[in-house]
């Protein structure tokens, strides 16, 4: 109980002070994860969109790959990423390895398959005939596809609250393509692993607040913005 | 009355079965256009080739005599139609955003007094903040028709548009609809299996059974004088189907 208590106060003596080196940690980590979820979102709204709305050959094969993805360790995609960045690798030339870059990377695939799954449920789950009624309504298909997203927003912000989630408190892929490296790949949730293993536990559980605190924030930010969306409220 | 929409040659289907099987069928600009039917007529495909929502396997659809596909047909003369279905398909917002819909895709910046318009055509402005998913049937199917009213539509299809609903309803729903005819001059197609509401609405009735029109007369023609027996054992609830 004191271990935690004392992390609580070492917390907020770290926040309140501006201490520099956790605000560099809290913004890598910031950087890394907002990117990922940028480039997740991207791709994987238009594609959750696709596979909710559209029939084609294979789909039910492409839909296992999404839900195996759904549950993809971030150890493995860590270790995919290294031997595929690794100097010896197919994109060695890239020169990424234990860079921001190969953790964005790492974290993208990791968000992709969440966000991908939970846009493809909800869209999935409204009336198919609605497409014709707005098409019938003068809508262009630009403006099908963002009325449909907007129709399927508990849905979509449900992916985007699962995507980040995942990859903020993720540390297996980031440590083994990042490497912890200070001042350049430490995140929050590899600077909490360097520091368990120190037995420094106070700092530990400090960034663990931290952490959690970040997630809460926005996770809370996005029920805001969904409770903001429902026309019941 | 000059031919608004025009279907010619039309076989449509799944595969090699056809649902429809149509040589020729004309809409007036001006009329309203009833056609009646037993369910699984194919009354519905009929209105969706119509509104350009599908292309028939073969023939074509003829608007302002000219031939269109639902992939070739410009958007402005897609927007000069548009479709009441059965089901309201209302968006979860609220009334106002959803009656606005149509003109807010256009790029409309003069749509309220459009809305509100539309809103008291219904008789539904004292509901235009609530959610559309809190309403009932009734109310829901004329938050649809409003949102295709609001567009001043040339020609307007009502698939089914007052099945299930109650009286009040029902007649609030074909007082708009004789309205959209005479004031905003809208041509009107319904599809309905209630031979009652097609004789008190349309100037034209076609009978549409097992994909085929049987018989298309002038409503009085129709309903007094049927050309065809297929037509009496409908109008007299006789035929099997």
């Amino acid at each position: 109980m004191e271990i935690f208590l004392n992390g609580l106060r070492q917390a907020l003596a770290l926040i309140f002070s501006m201490d520099p080196n956790l605000l560099e940690i809290v913004r890598l980590s910031l950087l890394v994860s907002g990117a990922a979820m940028f480039i997740a979102a991207l791709l994987g709204l238009p594609a959750g969109l696709l596979l909710g709305l559209k029939d084609f050959p294979g789909k039910r094969v492409v839909v296992a790959v999404v839900y195996t993805g759904m549950g993809l360790p971030p150890v493995v995609v860590g270790l995919t990423i290294y031997l595929l960045l690794s100097r010896q690798g197919p994109l060695g030339q890239l020169a990424w390895l234990f860079t921001p870059k190969a953790m964005i990377a790492a974290q993208t695939i990791l968000a992709l398959p969440l966000i991908i799954g939970f846009t493809m449920t909800a869209v999935a789950a409204i009336p198919s005939a609605l497409v014709m009624q707005l098409r019938s309504l003068g809508a262009t298909r630009r403006q099908i596809v963002l009325t449909l997203l907007y129709e399927a927003r508990a849905g979509v912000l449900a992916a985007l609250i699962a995507g980040f989630g995942a990859i903020i408190s993720e540390v297996g892929s980031v440590l083994i393509v990042g490497g912890n490296i200070e001042h350049k790949t430490r995140v929050l949730t590899t600077a909490i692993v360097l520091e368990t293993r120190k037995g420094n536990f106070s700092l530990a559980i400090a960034l663990g607040i931290i952490l959690l605190t970040i997630t809460f924030s926005a996770n809370w930010l996005l029920l805001h913005l969904q409770g903001r969306l429902d026309p019941r409220q | 009355m000059d031919p608004i929409l025009r279907l010619e040659h039309i076989r449509h289907g799944y595969g090699d079965h056809f649902l429809l099987k149509i040589p020729e069928l004309t809409i007036l600009a001006g009329e309203i256009f009833a056609v009646v039917g037993p369910s699984g007529a194919g009354k519905s495909t009929l209105l969706r080739l119509m509104n350009y929502l599908e292309k028939p396997q073969h023939g074509q659809v003829y608007y302002h005599g000219q031939a269109y596909t639902p992939g070739n047909l410009p958007i402005d003369l897609r927007r000069k139609m548009t479709t009441v279905f059965q089901q309201p398909l209302l968006l979860n917002a609220s009334v106002w955003q959803n009656v606005g819909y149509g003109l807010r895709v256009r790029g409309s910046r003069n749509g309220h007094e459009a809305v509100r318009r539309a809103l008291e055509e219904v008789r539904l402005t004292h509901l235009s903040k609530q959610p559309a998913s809190q309403l009932s049937g009734g109310e829901a199917q004329r938050v649809s028709l409003a949102r295709a009213l609001v567009l001043n539509p040339e020609v307007l299809f009502l698939d089914e548009p007052t099945a299930n609903l109650d009286p009040s309803n029902v007649r609030i729903i074909e007082e708009i609809i004789r309205k959209a005819n005479l004031e905003r001059k809208a041509t009107v197609v319904l599809v309905t299996h209630n031979i009652w509401q097609a004789r008190r609405l349309a100037h034209r009735v076609a009978l549409l059974y097992d994909g085929e029109i049987i018989e298309s007369a002038p409503t009085t023609d129709f309903f007094h004088q049927p050309q065809d027996s297929r037509t009496s054992a409908f109008l007299s609830g006789e035929l099997i189907y």
